[in-house]
């Protein structure tokens, strides 16, 4: 048409230089543009790594000094007569005897000088309280040591803990020897200068429960709590959610309820975790009758929680499979089932994954649903199981940033960072298990 | 004319679908907007009536065609006319896609293949079908062949399977490209090896019809000569339809030859007839090259 009508098309035709100069007007447009957009990601990733940088500086910086722990080196004499005077060897009676007696003893041969009743309460504030727990399983695990003498390494307070810290990095540690008498401040110089104080590695953070004394207080508890508790919510909650995405969909016809089932999962997604808290407690412990504080039940909640993150990641994973794979596959004679098992969930899978590992990740940090189902409690005992009472890392980072002593503000932080290195397992694992699916192409 | 969007809505019982003749019944009355013979000899499928609509779409139209075995036949026409529809509806392809209703009477050997007791399985397992586009699975090239045999069991051992594989990859022109890469992933190959891959697995199972919509788009001289010399060897124990552009591969490979146009079948007749001596108009323009 264009063809036929010279004059007409000619004008509307533009010449090859004016077409080139258009072009190149446009291509150093559309080049600024993109040099630009550049820049935008580049410091909005800057900005990122600055704010991570600077919030894992504070809290490494805050909970590293947690992970080491001052001892004194006492010279125990397991004295028979104070442990076991009737000389039985009984367990009941070497687990209830007084061993705060063994490490007093051992004190004041370690500072002879003390005699009146204040001094050597002073002194024996020194030593941690847990000091006698450690004692006691000596015993029980060799009642042979009785009569016996053994240097042993036994927890300061945590005072006295902070002290020796500010000393050894030359700081003050806000006024930290003000809260020491004199005399105290001179013997622990003595024993420092003796060599009998020092700084160790605090095994006991990794692996005890929480306690009222900071020294002696431990994430493995909590740790443990949130591992059967995610454990719980990933067997259910990664199940639970590939079938019903797989099921709305490759199976479900279209329908006005499948709409409805839709709409509100999408809904659930979005309710405030705190109300799922809510739910599992009127329904898993007040009419089911399950127990409170038990990761079974952590777990549970969690799963509703977490549920919802599943199915849409999944369904999302899912009608990413290309059509033609589906095609081929029942060209060739599958069925439905097959079709989908065979070729649209290994395909399917790592994004599956990615979306379980979003939702487990959200579920690990959760802490007010838990409020509800009685998880947010003083809890000393290690959790046996999923349903023994636990508490879990994110309510006991709560629970000791709550807590007056100071050197808690350390192990706060601390906590954080396993809670951190748990979250970077978890995120290793998924990443891990992705790369290896989709290997299979 | 029995309405079957659903498979559920069919109303042909097993009584009915055996009673049934299989001998079609006469052209005239069932073809009246088709020139041409719709009948064949020895009918494998025998197609009356159909209509396929994609929501508001009416794709096909008052369709009706037998195809015989021991037959090719090639379905030409312009593009969106209703090929590839009328090809997905001969295996139930189009159950998949959730706007498509198909209408109509479409035997299998005289049994209903839209009835309520008819297995689409088993269907699409005597019905076999290479698709417009390769589409090998993401799997390696001897899962990909492998897979339908070992789906429905037709190999009783491991060595059964490999004959089965090779066996097929030889008869599709492909096995000496890639004899010493079984295990590198289908999806791997080249446009025109991955299309033979496919119709490797197609065969595999040992289809009695076999549906192909369009082969030989991607293929080179080479390839597309020993797929129309596949096509030559499996007809005489297959039926075979085949969708293609090109007219001579039509002239080449088949025995009949139907033109569709806007969703109609508008000739249908021996492939020679067609190309020398076409009866309607539509298709001598189509078919000399002056349509559109
Ligand atoms: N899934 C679908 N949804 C809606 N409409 C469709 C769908 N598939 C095909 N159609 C329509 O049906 C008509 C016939 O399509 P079909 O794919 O059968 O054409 P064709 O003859 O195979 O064309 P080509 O030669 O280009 O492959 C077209 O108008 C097309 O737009
Ligand atoms: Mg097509």
């Amino acid at each position: 048409m264009i063809a036929d009508d010279g004059d007409d098309g000619a004008s509307r035709q533009l010449s090859p230089e004016e077409t080139r100069r258009r072009v190149d007007a446009s291509l150093r447009r559309r080049y600024r543009a993109e040099r630009r957009f550049r820049y935008y990601g580049l410091c909005s990733v800057c900005l990122g790594v600055i704010f991570l940088v600077i919030l894992f500086g504070t809290i490494i910086g805050n909970g590293y000094s947690a992970f080491r722990q001052g001892f004194v080196q006492l010279d125990i004499h397991f004295d028979a007569d104070v442990i076991d005077p009737d000389g039985g060897r009984d367990p009941d009676v070497l687990s209830v005897a007084d061993y705060s007696l063994l490490v007093k003893a051992a004190l004041r041969e370690l500072v002879p000088e003390v005699t009146s009743r204040g001094e050597k309460r002073e002194l024996n504030n020194l030593v941690s309280a847990g000091a006698v727990f450690s004692l006691r399983e000596t015993v029980m695990a060799d009642p042979g040591i009785l009569g016996r003498k053994r240097s042993l390494w036994l927890p300061l307070n945590s005072e006295v803990d902070l002290w020796l810290k500010a000393k050894l990095s030359g700081t003050d540690g806000d006024g930290i020897s003000g809260r020491f008498s004199a005399r105290q401040l001179g013997w622990l110089e003595r024993l420092l200068a003796d060599d009998r104080i020092e700084l160790q590695f605090n095994t006991a953070f990794f692996t005890n429960g929480d306690s009222r004394e900071p020294e002696l207080a431990g994430v493995w508890g909590a740790t443990k709590g949130s591992f059967f508790m995610l454990l719980v919510t990933l067997l259910l909650s990664f199940p639970l959610g590939v079938a019903a995405a797989i099921y709305l969909e490759e199976f479900a016809r279209r329908s006005w309820w499948v709409d409805v089932v839709e709409v509100n999962i999408n809904n659930l997604a979005a309710v405030p975790s705190i109300v799922f808290g809510l739910l599992g407690l009127a329904v898993f412990i007040n009419f089911f009758g399950l127990p409170r504080s038990a990761p079974l039940v952590g777990g549970l909640v969690l799963t509703l929680m977490t549920l919802p993150v599943v199915i849409i990641a999944s369904r999302a994973a899912i009608k990413a499979v290309p059509p033609s794979v589906r095609e081929a596959a029942l060209g060739i004679g599958a069925s439905q089932m097959q079709m989908v098992f065979h070729h649209v969930l290994p395909l399917a899978l790592p994004g599956m994954l990615t979306g379980a590992i979003i939702g487990m990740a959200r579920a690990l940090g959760e802490s007010a649903p838990l409020l509800m189902i009685g998880m947010v409690a003083f809890i000393v005992d290690v959790p046996s199981g999923p349903m023994s009472p636990s508490t879990a890392l994110p309510v006991q980072i709560y629970l000791w940033a709550d807590s007056p002593e100071r050197a808690f503000v350390a192990r706060t932080s601390a906590a954080i960072m396993v809670l951190l290195a748990f979250l970077l397992v978890m995120n290793a694992t998924a990443v891990w298990l992705r790369s290896r699916f989709e290997r299979r192409w | 004319m029995q309405t079957m969007d659903k498979p559920q809505d069919a109303v042909a019982s097993p009584a009915e679908a055996a009673a049934a003749p299989v001998a079609p019944v006469e052209a005239e009355r069932v073809a009246h907007d088709t020139v041409g013979d719709v009948t064949a000899k020895n009918v494998v499928i025998c197609v009356r009536e159909a209509n396929v609509y994609y929501g508001d779409t009416h794709a096909l139209i008052n369709v009706s065609l037998d195809i015989g075995r021991n037959e090719v036949i090639a379905l030409i026409g312009p593009s969106g006319c209703g090929k590839s529809t009328f090809l997905r509806c001969l295996n139930r392809m189009n159950d998949t896609i959730e706007s498509a209703r198909v209408t109509g009477d479409f035997r299998l050997d005289g049994q209903d293949m839209y009835a309520r007791d008819t297995d689409v399985v088993m269907l699409r397992a005597r019905v076999g079908m290479v698709f417009q586009k390769p589409n090998p699975f993401p799997k390696s090239i001897y899962e990909n062949v492998a897979y339908g045999a070992r789906l429905h069991g037709l190999a009783a051992n491991r060595a059964e399977l490999d004959d089965i594989v090779y066996g097929s990859l030889e008869r599709a022109g492909l096995v000496d490209e890639v004899k010493n890469r079984l295990d590198d992933p289908g999806t791997g190959l080249s446009g025109g090896q991955q299309q033979r891959l496919c119709i490797a697995r197609t065969i595999a199972v040992n289809p009695e019809v076999i549906l192909m919509d369009e082969p030989c788009s991607a293929l080179d001289p080479i390839a597309t000569a020993r797929i129309e010399d596949l096509i030559d060897e499996l007809s005489e124990k297959y039926a075979i339809a085949i969708v293609t552009h090109s007219m001579q591969q039509a002239a080449r490979v088949s025995n009949r030859t139907a033109y569709f146009h806007l969703g109609r079948i508008i000739e249908v007749g021996p492939t020679d007839r067609i190309f020398t001596n076409p009866a309607h108009k539509l298709t001598e323009d189509y078919v000399t090259g002056r349509f559109g």
